[in-house]
């Protein structure tokens, strides 16, 4: 009998501690494409996280984290949605993020409203998410941050009157053809044909969409595809079918000149007007140390891009909300701690707007040029602290 | 629903440029998939893997040409060899003994086999497409008289009925082809009259996983290559040839050449739903000539 | 079977065998005893669970017309996928949510759906019919696509909002009600296959799957009876369709697709095709591994997954409820003196 008594003892203090240890680690559960053909993304995204982490051991406040990561495979919904289910209710997390593709974020966000876990969102682009829950934020950015100032820019500084749209026919895509049109016909231009390009999923043979649209000749051509393979291939294609020689402009967000992908493009991107509020080439200090620490901790031939510095600002922001508050994190307290939150990024300062939990940030106008045997992004005009125009004028879903 | 509604002249230019496009799509469907419509008609063996020799013969391009600087046309040919060198093993003991099986068998074999290669792929190469430098002489854009078209699909159509040309010579006119054609027809005849069927079979199989691979080394440039391409395309190849007629070179090509246009035409003049025409004509074809257009009934 | 005796006996001994091969075993129970006891033992996998129901209905539907009447198709998810939108915009247009007419109504969709194109498909055969059902399930995929304002096209289908069931249980998000729910239909439906399996239109169906040239010839009325296999099979796959609808509250073109279609085939595979409880153990066995592996690397479980199709159909035809009969078998015959 003594033996059981003590044994009960030992146990239950040796549990207690363990509880105690076990209270303090705050569980994020994490939703990216690891596998399939966006798992470049994924891999990006999880680098600029464990980059911010492994650089900023003191940022959370004392408290110890765990990430557990699911596989959304694709843009769809229905995979991401089953492990926002799973990791809301079987690994029981405090906070979700991650969600590269915008129906993956829109799927689950009856769940977290349900569930009452906050979501901090670190790329999925599509303007109105961030209405779709009282419990989402988002550090990335919406599909007008660049479509909009670059309709704005292409009739007003490129001379283009006329422009042709290209977009993959999923929401970003609608989004930011919606976006540029905006921008692009307030600034006094006529768009003379939006044609959507196939879905994202397989990078579509573009020839015949972009046949028709050098049959049409606008000024400007402003491309929306997602980032990654798409983007190759719309390079590829507009200077096979010489649109360029043809006196058309290749413009779009600055999805489409990602810098991962930059490298691989043909010489004809250069000359791409682009607008973004990344580039790895920003020659500031602070990008110039996180492209620095990038290459230390991931290779030498790497880059960050902006799913990179998204990945990075994200934990920032969550590192941010456990530390204000002590551990005990809540949906509605994390969407409290980040209103308003400032943080001086690799971009550049960013700040979570307090009425739409979206994030503020510079627009720059990009343009490719050809330096050094390589292709570059340079800086040739600023639109400073950007709030989302979609809803700053209520265009459309945007509340 | 944006329709393409255009001037005479500007309908013209469309009309010719959807056409070229249309058929250099449709040569790498057809010299992708003409091996296995001849694998079919002499064997009957449903091979949904088909699709992997080609997605193989892309990667062993893309190795070839950055890893050991081989030169993109040495390459297509050392790639179209190598896979039909390696396809051989997989005739002898893996197909072979499912000649007899039924159908579902060959169908989930194939299937698991794709699966395996797909894997496979992504495990060394990675998920994403991968792309090569096409050397300069087959980029831009060449002056055919009639107008201007990028000179890479120019080369594709060129080859795409280069092999056309040799299939058919090579089928009508030479013994061996005549000893596969005999076989395709009435397998137990040929093989009564002392024709070797198992070696035809292993020949055939060989040339139509080496074409499928050359044609999966030109497709990088066109459509892209990426470790789904097996599974993706896979419907395409399984309609050129169903369409076509098991066993007809004849019938993948036309199949080929109807999916192509069909296919671009689609896309261009009504981009929201294209897809649709591919299969509703697959569909119309196969419920009036079951066998396909060419094939025996 | 080689009794002796007048015919009238052993027509007597051949029916006395149907019966009872039809009488339940106390096996059977062993299903049944095992999902009411994962609700216990297991209370955060329900959605899993929940998941692997409806799976189960939907490979239960495919057996009937592949495991019995021998129809190959690659295209079973076109019903599964017209229930499923049928019951979503039952509730996100129409605004009706009632679970269980909802799910009906998306089997009756599906039926529906399974009775036409099975009239025109079923005069096929071989590659033809396979090549038919599969374009037919993309043609219903790009045809979904395309008619965005119903289905949502590429974006899903939002805003089903399903009331609660028999008035009282709500959906909620840990997966319990719907468990029930889907056990309960999944029983059903499983009554209805096992009773039409045993019927003398059942055994038809697999006198129609060994030898069609011998079924014409005896005038059974062959393309008839397909066609009602397959829509009863359209049905049920609607069904399951609906349940995923509802349990889901988001239906996307995927439902729809080839990736679908295979993998239901898969399920039967591995379990055993032709015996019922095949899609029970393929399924369970599948998804579950799925859900534990596929997370450590999608590779690997990508080719695990295509080596298991090749191993099976070389060496393991009868799935694993045929692995485990040769194992009794061979058990029985052990103890033999």
């Amino acid at each position: 009998m003594k033996f059981n008594t003590l044994f009960c003892g030992v146990a239950s203090i040796l549990g207690l501690m363990a509880g105690q240890a076990l209270a303090d680690t705050v569980k994020i559960g994490v939703v990216l494409p690891y596998s399939g053909g966006a798992a470049q993304f994924g891999e990006q995204i999880d680098r600029g996280m464990n980059l911010f982490i492994s650089q900023n051991k003191d940022a959370f406040g004392g408290h110890e984290i765990e990430l557990i990561k699911r596989d959304s495979k694709r843009p769809g919904g229905d995979i991401a949605k089953n492990a926002v289910q799973e990791l809301i209710t079987r690994e029981k997390v405090k906070i979700l993020t991650g969600f590269v593709f915008s129906p993956n974020a829109m799927a689950s966000a009856p769940l977290i409203t349900q569930g009452k876990v906050p979501m901090v969102i670190m790329n999925a682009g599509t303007a109105w998410i961030p209405s779709l829950s009282p419990y989402i934020a988002r550090v990335s950015f919406t599909m007008w941050h660049a479509g909009y100032p670059m309709g704005e820019y292409a009739a007003t500084k490129l001379g283009c009157k006329t422009a042709a749209i290209g977009f993959t026919d999923y929401p970003p895509g609608k989004d930011s053809r919606n976006a540029f049109t905006t921008g692009f016909e307030k600034a006094g231009g006529k768009v003379l044909e939006a044609l959507p390009m196939g879905g994202p999923r397989e990078v579509p043979d573009f020839t015949p969409f972009f046949q028709r649209i050098k049959n049409a000749k606008p000024d400007c051509f402003y491309v929306f595809v997602p980032a990654g393979n798409h983007s190759v291939a719309v390079v590829k294609t507009y200077a096979s079918l010489g649109m360029g020689d043809a006196g058309i402009k290749l413009i779009g967000p600055g999805d489409i000149t990602q810098d991962t992908k930059l490298q691989d493009m043909p010489k004809e991107a250069a000359g791409m007007i682009t607008v973004h509020h990344y580039s790895a080439d920003y020659q500031t200090p602070k990008n110039l140390a996180f492209v620095k620490a990038w290459k230390a901790a991931y290779g030498a031939d790497t880059t960050p891009d902006f799913m990179g510095v998204a990945g990075y600002d994200g934990m920032a922001a969550i590192a941010h909300a456990i530390t204000a508050q002590n551990g005990k994190v809540t949906a509605e307290g994390t969407m409290k701690a980040l209103s308003g939150w400032s943080y001086d990024s690799p971009r550049g300062k960013i700040t979570i707007d307090p009425e739409t939990r979206d994030i503020i940030q510079d627009s720059n106008v990009h343009k490719i040029v050809s330096k050094d045997g390589r292709l570059m992004v340079e800086v040739i005009d600023t639109i400073p602290q950007v709030k989302d125009p979609c809803k700053a004028n209520a265009i459309g879903k945007c509340k | 629903m944006t329709a393409a509604v255009l001037p005479m002249e500007q309908a013209l230019t469309a009309a010719i440029s959807i056409l070229f496009d249309g058929v250099a799509y449709a040569m790498l469907l057809f010299i992708i998939s003409v091996g296995l419509s001849i694998t079919m008609g002499l064997m009957g063996f449903a091979n949904l893997a088909h699709g992997a020799f080609a997605m193989l013969g892309g990667y062993v391009l893309v190795s070839l040409m950055l890893n050991a600087g081989v030169p993109f046309l040495a390459a297509l040919l050392l790639t179209a060899v190598f896979v039909a060198i390696v396809s051989i093993p997989f005739e002898r003991f893996l197909y072979r003994r499912l000649y007899k099986a039924g159908e579902l068998d060959q169908v989930l074999l194939s299937i698991g086999l794709v699966f395996m290669a797909t894997a496979s792929i992504t495990f060394v190469y990675g998920p994403s497409t991968v792309s090569i430098t096409v050397p300069e002489f087959l980029s831009g854009q060449i002056d055919l008289g009639f107008g201007t078209f990028p000179t890479y699909r120019t080369f594709t159509i060129v080859v795409g009925v280069a092999l056309m040309v040799a299939l058919w010579y090579g089928f009508e006119r030479t013994i061996i082809g005549a000893k596969i054609r005999a076989a395709v027809d009435n397998r137990r005849m040929a093989q009564s009259i002392g024709i070797d069927v198992d070696r035809l079979f292993v020949l055939a199989f060989a040339l139509g996983s080496g074409l499928a691979a050359l044609g999966g080394g030109l497709a990088i440039e066109i459509i892209g290559m990426s470790p789904t391409f097996a599974l993706t395309y896979l419907v395409f190849f399984l309609i050129v040839v169903a369409v076509g007629g098991l066993g007809s070179i004849r019938g993948a090509f036309v199949a080929a050449l109807i999916l192509g246009i069909v296919d671009t035409a689609g896309k261009y003049l009504w981009p929201d739903g294209g897809a649709f025409f591919i299969y509703a004509l697959t569909i119309a074809i196969l419920l009036v000539k079951p066998e396909g257009l060419f094939g025996k009934a | 079977m080689n009794a002796p005796g007048n015919l009238r006996d052993r027509t007597e001994a051949a029916r006395q065998y149907f019966v009872a091969r039809e009488q339940w075993t106390w096996s059977e129970a062993v299903p049944w005893i095992a999902a009411v006891g994962a609700f216990f033992i297991f209370p955060d996998y329900m959605a899993l669970g929940t998941q692997i129901l409806i799976a189960i209905i939907f490979a239960l539907s495919l057996d009937l017309i592949l495991g019995y009447a021998g129809i190959i198709t690659l295209g079973h998810a076109a019903y599964f996928g017209a229930g499923a939108y049928a019951t979503g915009m039952l509730s996100a247009h129409l605004g009706w949510g009632e679970p269980i007419t909802a799910m009906l109504f998306g089997g009756l969709v599906g039926g529906v759906f399974g009775f036409l194109s099975g009239w025109i498909l079923l005069r096929y055969h071989g590659l033809t019919l396979l090549m038919l059902t599969l374009a037919t399930a993309i043609l219903l995929m790009e045809a979904a696509n395309a008619a965005e304002y119903w289905t949502g096209g590429f974006d899903g289908l939002v805003g089903i909002s399903i009331w609660p069931l028999l008035g009282t249980f709500e959906y909620d998000l840990w997966g319990h009600t719907y468990y029930w729910y889907a056990l309960g239909v999944l029983f059903l439906c499983f009554l209805c296959a096992r009773r039409i399996v045993h019927s003398p239109f059942g055994r038809s169906l697999v006198g129609i799957k060994g030898n069609v040239g011998r079924m014409h010839a005896i005038g059974a009325p062959v393309h008839r009876r397909l066609v009602t296999i397959y829509t009863i099979s359209a049905a049920m796959a609607g069904i399951a369709g609906g349940l995923f609808a509802e349990s889901n509250a988001y239906v996307t073109l995927d439902v729809l697709s080839f990736a679908r279609s295979g993998t239901v085939l898969i399920f039967l595979v591995v379990g055993g095709i032709g015996r019922l409880y095949g899609a029970f153990l393929g399924t369970v066995v599948y998804m579950i591994l799925e859900d534990e592996l596929a997370k450590l690397s999608p590779e690997f479980w990508e080719f695990g997954i295509g080596l298991l199709l090749v191993v099976v159909v070389l060496f393991f035809k009868g799935g694993l409820l045929g692995a485990a009969d040769s194992v009794t078998a061979r058990w029985k015959q052990r103890q033999k003196p």
